[in-house]
């Protein structure tokens, strides 16, 4: 019997960013379901945990224009998801949903049903928003200052778990013999009341297969580790490569044990993105040449102007980097896109450091700084980085991407998950039903504790 | 060729009978299951239906109107309509899929880019139930407004309380809002221009900027143009207010003809309500409801009505007729509606799956022997096509040629 740490792998697809490489001549549709279905069942095949879906509330502009070099356009969420609930039987299914622009009734309803409908392998990505261009889609608009936002993405979580308990395990009786639809009259009753949410009523979803669905959250600053290791069942690393990674686990791990929680029920699992040759120079060469595609002259300048805060279209791609500050008092020139670097005046000294130390032209620095630590190399060179990285504890999992979408995957499930495999690292077949069952999370209690309460 | 009369089925629960759900073949505790739907909605298609509504509310079901009740003998849950569409998108390949979804809790910009998701995954299948809701006790689960608790009299008087006629002159924006943001990319806006590095071309991806009494929703959507460029837009509507939203917004409307006030009268209520709010192009086209209970082997559909009026302690009332009988007599009936004007009738089976399997069964061969339903598939590939509702949508922001 292996010892070893079995890794947890999610599927992600690329939706808009300039990872993927729409350009390609096997590159498919980002909209069409068969691409989403196609890369659900590979997954599947490969005895992924998960699969996974971004979401996008507004179409990135810059300077009032809507971005057009990268993917533009992407499905809604939940949907796609609930139709990969219809053509898969293990798979987890995992989607990010903004708690800034949803409410908690309807949100705890529609993962509710999503639980049903899959047999219990839904996951929710917590993500908040402080973003008055997105608030612009929406009735309730939808500035939140940070600290409101964490407030909200607390209640709401909260109010989505009150919700989802509100209905006990016994509470659908449906005896046909007796005439008992409801084993009592108030089942699913809830009342709510925060400083963001004052809510009450009866929720119409019975308890799902899983008692919830899996929650899963990002969190870098300390406000977010916390924060996650408070309230997630496992948390997105944005840490591909040791030792940081290792750094984060263990930080991560120790902040859930503080709250009392058991860290190996806090799951770590950075996205990684891989390329593969027969020889370790082809896939080092191959990875060349998607990083060159990805990072045109142009998609260089907007990942820069992001941080600059300034039109930097007069820079040449190939030259140095800007010589002017950063503008943070400016009307944000790009807009839609999630802002992770908190001090642009720290970031832009550090990246000029870089390319000075590394003789940098402005592409070559984005390329060096924005690149996500792919695996590269052969097939077994890639399955050994893998398992390494998270024997080390550098992760619990991972949650891989191809830069090609949808036959991208294809590759990894066909030659680098039986190396994962044969090594004792990966399942062979599901022994579960549940996601939970599927990430070795243990089983919620079983909810009956509105028993007396019942006539 | 005279087009034929169309087949919807709605879809809710155990059955639109409250006792339904203790019926020797029903399924209650499958109600929240993957494969009861699925199941449903294959049947359905087995029937060469054009489309099936799926009945939803973000409140309980209840007895009452509008307020929570306490019993405990009757079907209480549901899942989210639309994502049950999504869900059997995947396994069904003709039928329509129609969920009913609310206007009044729901944000535009969601509900656009989810039934245009759901017309990406079924393929050009997909249409809409907009539903307002006035309960006080709806509005509570979703705390961002206050709606007052109207007493069933109100609701039944010739003029509705202003704050109710608003919330279906909200619901006509949210249907405005949510078909704009549909437009909101012309059907060629993603041109993968490899020489030029350009993804879309941006001057075919538009920004709503619609702004309201109500609320204002910028846009575009992230979401592209669904397939049928404007899924099908329907509206259940029993009186003025309902019926122009109809007239103002929707492809198709549900009527309900009852002895009261029946299937001729419903279609002049509708024609007033058209031309009072001078709707042009496209016909309304009009369906009427119909709760359905067929004569079984050893049981008429009548026998049955009564037999679970009984087991429910009391008689069944619908909003709309109630029929107990042979297929052939409900074939009578559908066909005399055609014959008034109505393009086509939605079924509410009684109990399910049994009604469900019987119209299968027994009504669609009847009407087919009559002309009256198809016996393929037509080769188009949407919803609107099978309706007989344009298929090539003009797009509102594109310049004309």
């Amino acid at each position: 019997m292996s010892t070893r740490k079995q890794i947890i792998l999610g599927a992600y697809l690329g939706g808009v960013n300039h990872h993927t490489a729409w350009w390609h001549p096997d590159a498919g549709s980002q909209i069409d379901f068969s691409t989403f279905e196609h890369t659900a069942r590979t997954a599947e095949r490969g005895r992924f945990d998960f699969f996974f879906l971004a979401e996008g509330l507004a179409l990135r502009e810059r300077a009032g224009k809507i971005f057009d070099q990268d993917i533009v356009g992407r499905p809604d969420t939940l949907p796609v998801l609930a139709s990969l609930a219809a053509v898969t039987t293990h798979l987890g299914l995992a989607g990010t949903i903004n708690a800034t622009f949803n409410e908690p009734y309807e949100l705890a309803r529609q993962f509710a049903t999503l639980d049903h409908l899959s047999g219990g392998r839904t996951a929710w990505n917590v993500v908040t928003s402080f973003d008055a261009f997105t608030g612009r889609n929406f009735r309730r608009g939808g500035f939140l200052d940070r600290s409101r936002r964490y407030e909200r993405a607390a209640e709401m979580i909260e109010a989505l778990r009150t919700l989802w308990d509100s209905w006990d395990d016994e509470d659908l009786v449906a005896d046909k013999a007796t005439g008992r639809f409801l084993r009592r009259p108030d089942a699913g009753t809830f009342a709510i009341k925060g400083n963001q949410f004052d809510i009450h009523g009866r929720f119409t979803v019975p308890r799902s297969p899983q008692g919830r669905p899996v929650i899963l959250q990002a969190g870098v600053s300390p406000e977010g580790r916390d924060f996650a290791a408070r309230h997630s069942d496992a948390i997105f690393s944005p840490f591909g490569k040791l030792p940081e990674a290792a750094d984060f686990y263990r930080d991560v791990k120790a902040r859930a044990a503080k709250f009392g929680r058991n860290p190996d029920d806090l799951k770590i699992l950075p996205s990684a993105s891989f390329v593969l040759g027969d020889t370790e120079a082809e896939a080092g060469e191959r990875y060349r040449e998607v990083r060159e595609q990805q990072i045109t002259g142009r998609t260089a300048l907007i990942l820069l102007e992001q941080v600059w805060n300034r039109d930097l279209s007069g820079y040449d791609p190939d030259g140095p980097l800007p010589d002017v500050d950063p503008d943070p008092d400016a009307p944000p020139i790009i807009e839609g896109r999630a802002f992770v670097h908190q001090d642009r005046f720290a970031t832009v000294a550090r990246w000029r450091e870089i390319a000075e130390a590394k003789k940098l032209s402005l592409r070559e620095l984005v390329i060096d700084q924005f690149e996500r630590g792919p695996f590269v190399g052969t097939p077994a060179q890639v399955a050994q980085q893998i398992d390494d990285f998270v024997q080390d504890d550098g992760s619990d999992g991972l949650i891989i991407g191809s830069h090609l979408v949808p036959r991208g995957l294809d590759e990894f499930v066909d030659r680098v998950v039986p190396l994962l495999q044969e090594r004792g690292s990966l399942r062979a077949e599901y022994t579960g039903t549940t996601l939970r069952d599927n990430l070795g999370l243990p089983p919620l209690p079983r909810r009956s504790g509105s028993a007396a309460a019942a006539v | 060729m005279p087009d034929h009369l169309h087949l919807a089925v709605a879809l809710d629960g155990a059955g639109w009978h409250p006792a339904a759900w203790r019926e020797p073949n029903a399924r209650p505790r499958d109600l929240f299951s993957p494969r009861y739907w699925a199941d449903l909605v294959r049947t359905a298609e087995r029937g060469l239906l054009d489309l099936v509504t799926i009945d939803d509310a973000f409140g309980i079901q209840t007895h009452r109107i509008g307020v929570p009740d306490d019993r405990v003998d009757e079907v209480r849950g549901r899942l989210d309509a639309l994502l049950i569409a999504s869900f059997v998108a995947p396994l069904t390949s003709r039928i329509g899929l129609v969920p009913t979804v609310t206007t009044t809790h729901t944000e535009p910009f969601h509900v656009s880019k989810a039934l245009a998701t759901l017309d990406h995954t079924s393929l050009g299948r997909a249409g809409w139930q907009a539903r307002v809701s006035g309960s006080a006790a709806e509005a509570a689960l979703v705390g961002r407004r206050v709606i007052s608790g109207y007493d069933p009299r109100i609701l039944a008087a010739a003029d509705l309380p202003a704050e109710l006629r608003d919330l279906f002159d909200e619901a006509a924006d949210v249907i405005d809002v949510v078909r704009r943001l549909w437009d909101s990319w012309e059907d060629d806006a993603e041109i993968r221009d490899v020489a030029t590095r350009r993804f879309i071309d941006r001057s075919k991806v538009h920004h709503v900027d619609f702004e309201g009494r109500f609320f204002s929703v910028r846009g575009p959507s992230i979401t592209p143009r669904p397939p049928q460029g404007q899924p099908v837009v329907s509206v259940l509507a029993h009186r003025r207010e309902p019926y122009e939203l109809a007239a103002r917004a929707a492809d198709l409307v549900f009527v309900t003809p009852t002895a009261a006030r029946g299937a001729e009268a419903l279609l002049g209520d509708v024609a007033r309500a058209v031309a009072d709010v001078g709707r042009d192009g496209e016909p309304l086209h009009v369906y009427a409801d119909v709760v359905a209970a067929l004569d079984g082997p050893g049981e008429s559909g009548a026998d049955r009505l009564r037999r679970l009026d009984d087991v429910a302690g009391e008689p069944y009332t619908s909003d709309t007729t109630v029929f107990g009988g042979s297929a052939a007599e409900l074939a009578d009936l559908v066909a005399s509606w055609q014959a008034l004007g109505y393009r086509g009738v939605r079924l509410r089976p009684a109990a399910l799956p049994g009604d469900l399997d019987r119209i299968v069964t027994d009504l669609v061969p009847e009407l087919q022997r009559r002309g009256l339903h198809r016996t393929s598939y037509p080769e188009v590939s949407s919803l609107r096509g099978l309706l007989g509702l344009p298929t090539a949508v003009p797009n509102r922001y594109a310049e004309a040629v």
